[in-house]
């Protein structure tokens, strides 16, 4: 015990010297992979082995149905009176079954759009990804959902930027009827419309 | 809300180191944090009654059950013990739960303890967060965690008409204050200039703009006022606590104003008996595990008008001899930021800022009140804690 509270730079019983001490920075240890490579440092890798099937619900099991047959599908609520996708077999505001379902049309509006350069892990991206949250026509009081943004052909921010902006219109871009599985992915893309 | 009439007081406090890659398990991580918060108090695990330890995702540290793994470096040993997590708003709801388990007067004292350990998860923390988004709607799309800050931050600056220049002043702000941060991992005398040319990761959001992978534990004590009044001079008191979730059909929200913030801050106003917070809290500390989010949360909190944050900022309002200090720590963009330790350690600054014990960081005025705040879960929950001395 008594070596280990001279080896911790967070010697509990020093909290005066934690708190005083001001580090050289970046602080932390770091790990390459060429170090796990090598076995510089003694590594168990665990890899999980889990398998889900999910059950895509009332609702959405039908906005899927939709989506293969090339339609975007959203649900009303009588007693708030919104019309809002994607739907939902209750409305949770109001607490209720909703009350109708309703064809939307597959144009929409960018709420918002990003240009992202990177993977989750963190990998550079040539070409970026352009998630967008589209409020779909039809809606009230407008909302949407998050999708990708595609056929504008340009790489680098402002480029993209001359393309895209916050309040454009755009349409859906569907995988042809023999392709479409009944996923989000039978949208390809929105495109703009302008 | 009916009136708690039980008073609760903070009365000790304490803080790892912030780094990437801590070589200490989670365990001990803990368990310094918390040895040190009861050192700081005068008291010993066998004082403490019951205890709350708060951690974010078990994928970080690919254990399942976290809390209970933990539970022994967080003083847990056969004690009353509960998981506090709501994500990244998880450091402020656990003295949220450390505070009901007192006023509630099941306990005189209780020892709050958050942990993580991000740099486990290989090859990136990233990967534990795929899994908050929707399965079947939004997993095919291939999504990662800045595509939702990036979204937000984007909706938020065109409504507003907000500059990047602006956002990156945040990041100057908060880096510089860590410097004077003894855990900090990441602080640095930085300009606008060297923020906007780091690289874009998903615009709006450039590198420097985003809080790094980190570990680290932060603890504090909580006593019943006549434990309290017998233990310090200086008890620091919960004064009001609030938290608010808002519809995880994110796509369905106003992404320009967190609504559910300035819910949760109303009922910790309320409860604070606060009506003019502006005039009325001293120093806050918002979250920021983004630049943009401190502006964000500083207009949830009813703080800076909405939209018009941006501009305080320029003007001085939020330095650390500002008007209004916002994250004199360095906050999450500069100290670090491991998930639930970090909103505690927020917990934690305004304990040492009310108490005058903040060395360099300390804001000048002698302050009276303070608010912690932390967000997070699928960009819908605020959590927040008003303290006052």
């Amino acid at each position: 015990m008594a070596r280990k509270r001279e080896s911790s730079p967070q010697n509990p019983h020093d909290v005066g010297r934690v708190m005083r001490e001001i580090p050289e920075r970046p602080r932390g240890t770091p790990l390459k992979d060429q170090d796990i490579r090598e076995g510089k440092v003694s590594l168990i890798a665990w890899k999980p082995h889990l398998e889900y099937r999910w059950d895509s619900g009332v609702a959405i099991s039908r906005f899927l149905l939709g989506l293969k047959e090339g339609k975007i599908l959203g649900v009303r609520c009588h007693s708030c009176g919104r019309t809002v996708t994607p739907p939902r077999a209750f409305c949770e505001w109001c607490f209720r079954p909703v009350d109708e379902w309703v064809e939307l049309k597959d144009t929409g509006t960018v709420n918002t759009f990003s240009i992202c350069y990177v993977t989750w892990d963190m990998k550079p991206l040539e070409i970026p990804q352009i998630p967008a949250v589209i409020e779909i026509d039809g809606t009230h009081p407008r909302v949407g959902f998050l999708h990708l943004l595609g056929g504008i052909g340009e790489k680098d921010v402002e480029a993209i930027r001359r393309r895209v902006r916050v309040g454009m219109r755009v349409q859906a871009v569907w995988k042809s009827p023999a392709e479409r599985v009944g996923a989000i992915t039978d949208i390809l893309y929105f495109q703009p419309l302008e | 809300m009916r009136r708690i009439r039980r008073k609760v007081a903070v009365v000790g406090a304490g803080l790892t180191l912030f780094m990437r890659r801590a070589l200490e398990t989670g365990k001990e991580l803990s368990y310094y944090a918390a040895s040190q918060a009861l050192e700081s108090a005068g008291l010993r695990l066998r004082d403490i009654e019951a205890v709350v330890v708060s951690s974010g995702p078990d994928a970080f540290d690919g254990v399942h059950m976290k809390g209970e793994w933990l539970s022994d470096g967080a003083g847990g040993y056969c004690k009353p013990i509960m998981r506090s997590y709501v994500g990244g708003g998880s450091g402020v709801f656990s003295i949220i739960h450390g505070w009901y388990m007192v006023a509630s007067g099941m306990f005189d004292t209780v020892l709050v303890v958050a942990e993580e350990k991000m740099s486990s998860c290989q090859p990136h923390p990233q990967g534990a967060f795929l899994t908050i988004f929707d399965h079947t709607l939004e997993r095919p799309l291939g999504p990662n965690l800045l595509w939702i800050f990036a979204l937000e931050q984007s909706r938020y600056m065109h409504t507003y008409g907000i500059s990047n220049e602006e956002i990156a002043l945040v990041s100057v702000k908060n880096k510089r204050n860590a410097l004077n941060h003894p855990c900090a991992q990441v602080a640095a005398e930085l300009t606008v200039q060297d923020v906007l040319s780091s690289e874009v990761v998903a615009w709006p959001v450039h590198r420097l703009m985003v809080s790094p992978v980190s570990d680290g534990a932060a603890a504090i004590v909580l006593a019943s006022e006549h434990v309290a009044k017998r233990i310090t001079d200086k008890p620091v008191w919960v004064e009001g606590v609030g938290w608010c979730l808002d519809t995880s059909y994110w796509g369905n929200r106003d992404l320009a104003y967190p609504r559910y913030v300035e819910y949760a801050a109303r009922m910790a106003y309320e409860m604070a008996g606060i009506r003019e917070p502006r005039k009325e809290i001293h120093v806050v500390e918002p979250y920021d595990p983004f630049a943009y989010k401190e502006l964000h949360h500083l207009e949830g909190l009813l703080l800076a008008e909405r939209g018009k944050a941006a501009e305080d900022l320029v003007n001085g309002r939020f330095d650390r001899d500002g008007e209004l200090p916002s994250c004199p720590s360095g906050g999450l963009m500069g100290v670090g930021n491991p998930i639930a330790a970090a909103g505690l350690m927020k917990v934690c600054e305004i304990f040492w800022q009310l108490r005058g014990e903040a060395g360099k960081r300390q804001v000048p005025g002698n302050p009276k009140k303070g608010l912690a705040q932390a967000w997070g879960d699928l960009m819908q929950i605020g959590t927040v804690v008003v303290l006052g001395r």
